[in-house]
């Protein structure tokens, strides 16, 4: 199977996809994108987080079929060339990266929070994050990070 | 896992989806929001020869007043019934209410409110509210289209009486409900509800004229307690009625043991939830104390 979708602004065109493979191995494996990660394969930890046009979806969830012909965002499209996003300055910052596993998905939930509310509460946070697992456990720096993010984008 | 091979048609049409799915017959699996069914296609438990992709099918994203009814398409996605406008929701918000326990936020924004229902997971917040609600679900196959009761629809985990070449087109809610509430327990928001409750009830002068109390997650179809209904059916509204309802239902059911909660545990979070629901449903506290009820002494 062919696959033509656009990623991170650049058209991409992939020959050769199974229709099995979901798009997150697409990324990850055929386009050389590894920022979005591969664990639970259900839809329950948010590492695999990407925007498939313009919508935060678990990427593991989407058939690579199902991108045809879509706009994709993925963490390593989030920076604005070498300058990172406020969002990407704060978990640096705040000390919200551990093993960094799961902080692309983070930093991508937490984008798109920040589009739908620019000044979230701290539960309107928790909630957005809710779909995200951090096996160091490190919610309390995320969350801080967030906040200096929302605050920095608002002021 | 990596899922086994299927063979993939993306379809433009429900005729076209039709058409694929009467020529594979059982061996053929729709694809909406595949928030489910990708999942179990990785694990292996599902193993379609074919996946019918209708996820780019025209007009079957939509929300619709009509009268009274709430009609949904079946590929309207979860975070549009949770976002919908108050001119919809009216009469209707439990169904906003309920999309906010669907999954997570990500889960939201793909996973659609007909395949949720043709998934039939007994923990599902949408077969349960369909039926609590009396929702019709409207389903076409090769001979056309016909209405099932959703009180009809489930037959067990994960089956559904629709046959291998009809899918789901529409879900409608025919009337307003304005005391109605949904309550559940999981350990981590956007999990599967350990137990989930639905109730709805028409209310006159604090009695309760008519009374819907459905259990999910507790059994292998979403279920309705008839025997705490007729309890509730004509009496008065009360703290102390809702216990016993809530006793009523913990009775009812015989639910399983397993990793996430023995079945004692079950039993008695769906006295809980059920008493939570009913007391939401008439305007009370979170802990179901029915005090805003006029008249709530028996």
């Amino acid at each position: 199977m062919r696959l033509e979708c656009v990623v991170n602004g650049e058209p991409r065109d992939v020959a050769g996809v199974r229709e099995s493979e979901s798009l997150l191995q697409v990324l990850r494996e055929r386009m050389k994108l590894p920022g979005a990660k591969n664990a639970c394969e259900q839809g329950e930890c948010g590492s695999c987080s990407v925007f498939l046009d313009g919508k935060l979806v678990c990427s593991c969830l989407v058939l690579a079929g199902q991108a045809e012909g879509a706009e994709i965002v993925t963490i390593e499209g989030l920076a604005d060339g070498d300058a990172l996003s406020p969002l990407q300055e704060a978990f640096i910052e705040t000390g919200a990266v551990q093993c960094g596993f799961c902080t692309p998905g983070f930093i991508l939930a937490a984008h798109d929070l920040l589009q739908r509310q620019p000044s979230p509460s701290d539960a309107e946070i928790r909630e957005a994050l809710a779909g995200n697992l951090c096996r160091c456990t490190g919610y309390a720096k995320i969350i801080e990070a967030v906040r200096v993010a929302a605050d920095r984008m608002t002021t | 896992m990596k899922p086994a091979r299927f063979e993939y048609r993306r379809v433009a049409t429900v005729d076209e989806a039709i058409e694929h799915l009467s020529e594979v017959g059982d061996e053929a699996k729709v694809l909406a929001g595949g928030q489910s069914l990708v999942p179990l296609l990785g694990f292996r438990l599902a193993r379609p020869r074919m996946l019918v992709d209708i996820t780019r099918v025209e007009g079957l994203r939509y929300m619709r007043r009509d009268g009274e009814a709430l009609r949904i398409g079946a590929l309207t996605v979860h975070r549009a019934v949770e976002t919908m406008r108050s001119s919809l929701a009216d009469g209707h918000r439990i169904l906003a209410e309920a999309a906010r326990w669907v999954g997570h936020y990500p889960i939201r924004t793909r996973g659609t409110f007909g395949g949720s229902i043709a998934h039939a997971d007994p923990a599902s917040e949408w077969c349960m509210l369909a039926v609590a609600l009396d929702a019709v679900v409207t389903a076409q196959g090769p001979g056309g289209k016909r209405d099932i009761p959703a009180g009809e629809l489930f037959q067990g985990f994960f089956t559904t009486v629709l046959a291998p070449d009809e899918l789901i087109i529409e879900v409608r809610f025919p009337r307003v409900w304005e005391h109605a509430a949904i309550e559940e327990f999981a350990r981590r928001k956007g999990d599967f509800a350990l137990v989930a409750a639905t109730v709805a009830l028409d209310l006159e002068d604090g009695r309760c004229r008519d009374a819907r109390i459905v259990l999910g997650g507790v059994d292998e179809v979403p279920l309705r307690l008839l025997e705490a209904e007729r309890a509730l059916t004509g009496a008065v509204c009360s703290t102390p009625l809702f216990e016993e309802i809530g006793d009523l239902a913990s009775a009812a059911i015989s639910p399983v043991s397993d990793i996430h909660a023995d079945a004692e545990h079950r039993r008695e979070l769906a006295a809980v939830v059920v008493r939570r629901a009913l007391g939401r449903a008439v305007g009370g506290g979170p802990d179901g104390d029915s005090r805003p009820v006029e008249g709530s002494s028996r």
